[in-house]
């Protein structure tokens, strides 16, 4: 077994510096990276640039990063529920590059799977695919898009073990499983580190190759954004 | 006129047994609540869930489940999770059926636009130029004005776009249209709308074919 378990998020980020490029896994707050965002926040590195889906919200996820200005661009898909962020874009401090959530997606998976790039349908016609090498095939027109380079990936999972094979639940899953190995370092922070051979390697979702570091956040406050439910019928 | 539930119900006709389905945040969410019941239908939210179910009993949810506007839903048997880009594969690869989204501009040549408002709303396409880009069978659930009074389906789209001549069918609070070649062809009315008032709503090439029926809801 090759150990990947280090002893804790300090030993986890060792070697972040400013000015690097950070993919963050999660979908709106749900299964984002807690415990290396809050590290982040507590080492104040800066000029960060960022490839996450959403930017959390004002108090919460990325939008902590933004409070302290360290972020200098986003790269997402969605990134409503944020006044900071708005404040940040409009007045031209953060720089914003928004693309169709799949070529997200996409785009990690490229570059965790030696792809260079992609060609997807999604955005053509559109400002998206301004100044895009476009291409046609079977009668259809897609948009050239390239795998992302970053120097770190941050991803959150459920379980995991020393080994570095990774368990999601839920839709917290999201792009935390595409982003592994997507990055120079790929960071996975989980909920619970299991001892190595406890995992049914029949249920591993990320095999352990992926992953360089990790280790066992030590909370997690999982947030819910919009609680929904309904009443219970008598 | 039908307000937002209307349309929704009046969409969940359209939704057949055996059907895939997405549903954008808004009107289309309430579409669920409308579907019969005796057909087979799974909801996939892009966040990564087949299978989804209604919102959770109180003390019940879980941060770990949510949809694609963030709120806490339930899963039903046979659901599964799945990470995004296996979403995504779902959306482009054309493996679901049906998609319905809101929008804020229609176009006579069936181009839609719902992300973007320059200047003043700059939220993202989330998911939904992946969805306009493959999808077969495209419903925008929409107002037939805005909050002006200004038609909503146009001879072209003034916002940026999310798609290029993508969308099949639009239900609005006045109408149902299908979008042909030739433009918004009129299949039926609101309940107590004319077919004049429709007309008027409607800056786009509106096509009047005959007698149009009154929606069955």
């Amino acid at each position: 077994m090759i150990n990947k378990k280090v002893a804790n998020v300090q030993e986890a980020l060792e070697g972040v510096s400013d000015n690097m490029t950070f993919m963050f896994g999660g979908f709106g707050l749900s299964g984002i990276p807690e415990n290396s965002i809050a590290e982040l926040v507590r080492l104040g590195t800066k000029g960060l640039k960022c490839i996450s889906n959403n930017a959390g919200v004002d108090d919460f996820g990325l939008g902590l990063l933004l409070q302290g200005k360290q972020i200098d661009k986003m790269t997402s898909s969605y990134v409503g529920e944020n006044d900071e962020f708005e404040r940040q874009m409009l007045s031209g401090e953060l720089e914003v590059e928004l693309i169709p959530q799949g070529t997200l997606a996409e785009r990690c998976r490229a570059a965790q799977a030696g792809f260079p790039a992609i060609y997807t349908p999604a955005g053509y016609g559109t400002e998206v695919a301004e100044g895009k090498e476009t291409r046609e095939f079977d009668g259809k027109m897609y948009v050239l898009e390239y795998a992302f380079k970053a120097d770190f990936a941050f991803v959150k999972a459920w379980k995991g073990d020393a080994a570095g094979n990774l368990v999601f639940k839920g839709t917290a899953r999201n792009f935390n499983p595409n982003m592994c190995g997507a990055a120079k370092i790929t960071v996975a922070e989980v909920e619970e580190l299991v001892p190595v051979g406890t995992l049914d390697p029949n249920q591993i979702h990320i095999p352990g190759i992926f992953v360089k570091r990790i280790f066992q956040g030590e909370t997690y406050e999982k947030r819910i954004e919009q609680r929904t439910v309904r009443a219970k019928a008598n | 006129m039908l307000d937002k539930n209307g349309i929704a119900k009046r969409i969940a006709k359209e939704v057949q047994d055996g059907y895939y389905v997405n549903l954008g945040i808004g009107i289309p969410t309430l579409v669920a609540n409308y579907v019969r019941d005796d057909i087979e239908v799974e909801f996939q939210s892009e966040n990564g869930v087949l299978g989804m179910g209604p919102f959770p009993f109180e003390g019940e949810e879980d941060a770990d489940i949510i949809n694609a506007g963030k709120q806490t839903i339930t899963t039903l048997p046979g659901a599964s999770f799945f990470d995004s880009a296996t979403s995504f594969s779902m959306i482009r690869g054309q493996h679901v059926d049906l998609t319905i989204l809101g929008a804020m501009e229609v176009s006579e040549d069936g181009d839609i636009a719902n992300w973007k408002i320059p200047g003043k709303m700059v939220k993202g396409m989330g998911g939904a130029m992946d969805l306009v880009a493959s999808a077969e069978n495209i419903i925008v659930a929409m107002m037939h004005t805005n909050r002006a009074g200004a038609s909503k389906l146009l001879k072209h789209c003034s916002l940026p776009l999310t798609g290029v001549a993508c969308v099949k069918k639009v239900v609005t609070n006045l109408a149902v249209m299908q979008v042909t070649p030739n433009g918004f062809k009129l299949l039926e009315r609101a309940p107590g709308v004319s077919v004049e008032e429709i007309q008027n709503a409607t800056e786009g090439h509106l096509i009047i074919d005959g007698d149009i029926p009154e929606m069955d809801l």
